[in-house]
């Protein structure tokens, strides 16, 4: 410990005293302007949902019933949307992701793989909305009519087949929408996992080749093993934006409040329940409801985050 | 952090008023198109131009109550009760109609006949194919399909889902009992498409949708709409003649607020899911000039906009329901016990 202290000095040199205080000083309030906008986002939304919270206690978070007429509300319905999307996007996007990758840093001639990076790159960047409309008018009616519909003819009613997919065939549903969802976290994800596998030192991958590791047993031993930590920390952002995204999945969700019952069954996340009614959001309580659920996701996304900490924790010892 | 964002909102507003002494207004979307329309060619007259925001008509009631905007927009009326409370006067300004439409192979637009009851069976879920004995009843010699029915609604809050719940609570008690009326309500069945391109995409792409889009929207796209049972027991297509004998035949001299839903009126050809569209506005100017400005903008628009809207798929209010409201501004917004602008 003595060593770091000394190898990074704490007192501003001598001499230039005036310009490291400004700097520190310029540094230190961008951290604190940033955590006070943080606590006050929080705050604000906590204060805002608080007449839900109070009214409906713990129902708000365990009930499916969403009335705006009769100003009754629950999120339960919006609270497991979002979960269940996020994690089967997730659990679509990630070997997808891990592929792209690898096959860009250990396979792909390099003639290809710049242009390729950058497609990758660009892929990211589309705004999500585009991709909302993209799911609604291709996406799925094409689902509807080459996935919905043949499964719907041949399952046997009441099968646990038909338990798990059965729902309305217009492709609007809980597995478009994580679809979706994965489409648009996947090159966010391959494209930094590119840059991890890029800063394993090539002397540790050939070491491994020059014993006679193929080259999966490269990927599996040494490269994967070498970035893991900060693959946690991609996938845990991914995740992250998925919970949050909005537009898409309103489009193509089918917005129903309840809980979702099936695979292909319409739901709703909070994210799109918020942006679907708070423009016309005119009595007080419908506005804390929806407020309140803004702090229920904010709670969500912190609660990721933090285990995404945990798992960091643990994967340095 | 509403409050916040109104204030933000607000300030900004306030500035751009200040500015190039624009009219300031925000809320329904419904109308924005006609606004903007009226706007140009209102600028291009006066030089005075219109900062309005389409934000929705929940959000426009905000705005007017936070007193950032010079005027507020709302597709839904304020009950007398809310208007007298917060100061507020409203006045109507272009009218619409919300149409059912169906995707059913073979079936012709307005070859299929529907009543309220009926529509709200459906949007029940307890009418669940379209060979039901109860549509078959209403349609005769037309070819029914066994096709289940599949019912597509708003999923965002809108001026056209309150009109459509409106609609059906009246006609239908078990809708009133159980769903009731409102901008968004806990649907019973089906799904939810944001916007009315989002409920038309869903009904294009499900064979035996039934979903509901505005008039203009219905009528760009050639939609297979349903002729509608009305208070006279006619069935009539939506148009503009049949929205304007709605607007028509409802009793504004008799509504105080002019709190008035244009859904079923007695007119024989009168369209039975049409409303208009509001705008708010202080009885108690606190800046009478910028109060003036709103009224003379819209009283152009009584006055000069008919084509404009017209163009836009919009049904202008009758004549004499424009004079009757013109007069009504003399003694409803006032600065001081004068009125703010008599209209001509």
């Amino acid at each position: 410990m003595a060593t770091t202290e000394l190898a990074s000095p704490r007192g501003a040199p001598p001499g230039h005293a005036t310009g490291e205080v400004i700097f520190r000083f310029a540094c230190a309030s961008a951290a604190t302007l940033l955590l006070v906008a943080l606590a006050g986002v929080v705050i604000s939304l906590f204060i805002g949902g608080l007449p839900a919270f109070k009214t409906f206690g713990l129902s708000f978070l365990t009930s499916t019933t969403w009335n705006p007429v009769t100003e009754v509300y629950g999120a339960a319905g919006p609270i497991a949307g979002t979960l269940i999307t996020a994690f089967l996007s997730l659990l679509i996007a990630l070997p997808l992701a891990l592929g792209v990758s690898v096959f860009l840093v250990e396979f792909c001639p390099v003639q290809l793989s710049r242009p390729i990076a950058i497609a990758v790159e660009l892929l990211a960047g589309i705004p999500s909305i585009v991709y909302g409309m993209w799911g609604l008018f291709v996406l799925a009616p094409w689902f509807a009519a080459h996935v919905q519909l043949p499964i719907a003819m041949s399952v046997t009613p009441g099968s646990w087949i038909d338990k798990v997919f059965s729902g309305t065939p217009n492709g609007a549903n809980i597995f478009t929408a994580s679809l979706i969802l994965a489409i648009m976290i996947l090159p966010y994800m391959a494209a930094v996992f590119r840059e991890l596998f890029l800063t394993v030192p090539p002397q540790v991958r050939e070491a491994a080749y020059g014993l006679g590791c193929t080259p999966f047993e490269v990927i599996r031993s040494v490269v994967i093993p070498y970035v893991r930590r900060g693959m946690i920390g991609v996938i845990m952002l991914g995740l992250g934006r998925a919970l949050g995204e909005t537009m898409a999945v309103t489009f193509i969700i089918g917005n129903a409040h309840g809980f979702p019952h099936s695979l292909f069954d319409s739901g709703s996340t909070i994210a799109s329940t918020v942006a679907n009614e708070f423009a016309e959001a005119t009595s007080d309580m419908h506005t804390s409801a929806l407020i309140a659920l803004g702090f229920v996701l904010f709670v969500i996304t912190f609660v990721v985050l933090a285990i995404a900490r945990l798992l960091l924790r643990e994967a340095k010892h | 952090m509403l409050k916040m964002f109104v204030v933000g909102v607000g300030a900004f507003a306030i500035a751009t008023t200040a500015a190039a002494a624009d009219i300031s207004g925000a809320g329904a979307t419904f109308p924005a198109p006609v606004y903007a329309k009226w706007a140009e060619a209102y600028k291009a007259q006066t030089g005075i131009g219109l900062n309005y925001q389409a934000i929705g008509s929940g959000g426009g009631i905000k705005q007017i109550k936070a007193k950032t905007v010079d005027f507020g927009a709302s597709d839904k009326p304020l009950k007398p009760d809310e208007l007298a409370a917060s100061g507020l006067y409203q006045f109507p300004t272009v009218v619409g109609g919300v149409v059912p439409v169906m995707n059913l192979p073979g079936i012709q637009p307005g070859q299929i006949k529907l009543s309220g009851q009926l529509l709200g069976d459906i949007f029940l879920g307890k009418v669940t194919r379209w060979n039901a004995p109860q549509i078959a009843a209403l349609n005769k010699g037309v070819n029914l399909p066994a096709t289940p029915i599949t019912v597509v609604h708003r999923s965002d809050g809108s001026g056209t889902s309150f009109l459509f719940t409106s609609y059906l609570a009246m006609k239908n008690p078990e809708w009133a009992s159980k769903v009731g009326a409102s901008d968004s309500v806990q649907w019973p069945t089906g799904l939810g498409g944001k916007g009315n391109d989002g409920v038309a995409a869903f009904v294009k792409q499900t064979v035996g949708a039934i979903g509901y889009v505005e008039y203009a929207y219905a009528k760009q796209n050639r939609s297979t709409y349903a002729l509608m049972q009305n208070k006279a027991g006619k069935f009539v297509a939506p148009n503009a003649t049949a929205f304007a004998a709605a607007a028509g035949s409802a009793p504004w001299l008799r509504s105080p607020g002019n709190y008035v839903l244009l859904l079923d009126q007695p007119a024989a050809t009168a369209w039975p899911i049409t409303g208009a569209t509001f705008i708010l506005v202080y009885r108690n100017q606190e800046n009478p000039a910028n109060g003036a400005q709103v009224l003379k903008f819209f009283e152009w628009g009584y006055n000069k906009g008919d084509a404009l809207a017209a163009s836009l798929d919009y049904v202008p209010l009758p004549a004499n329901v424009k004079g009757l409201l013109k007069k009504q501004w003399a003694k409803s917004v006032t600065a001081g016990g004068k009125p703010v602008y008599v209209a001509k």
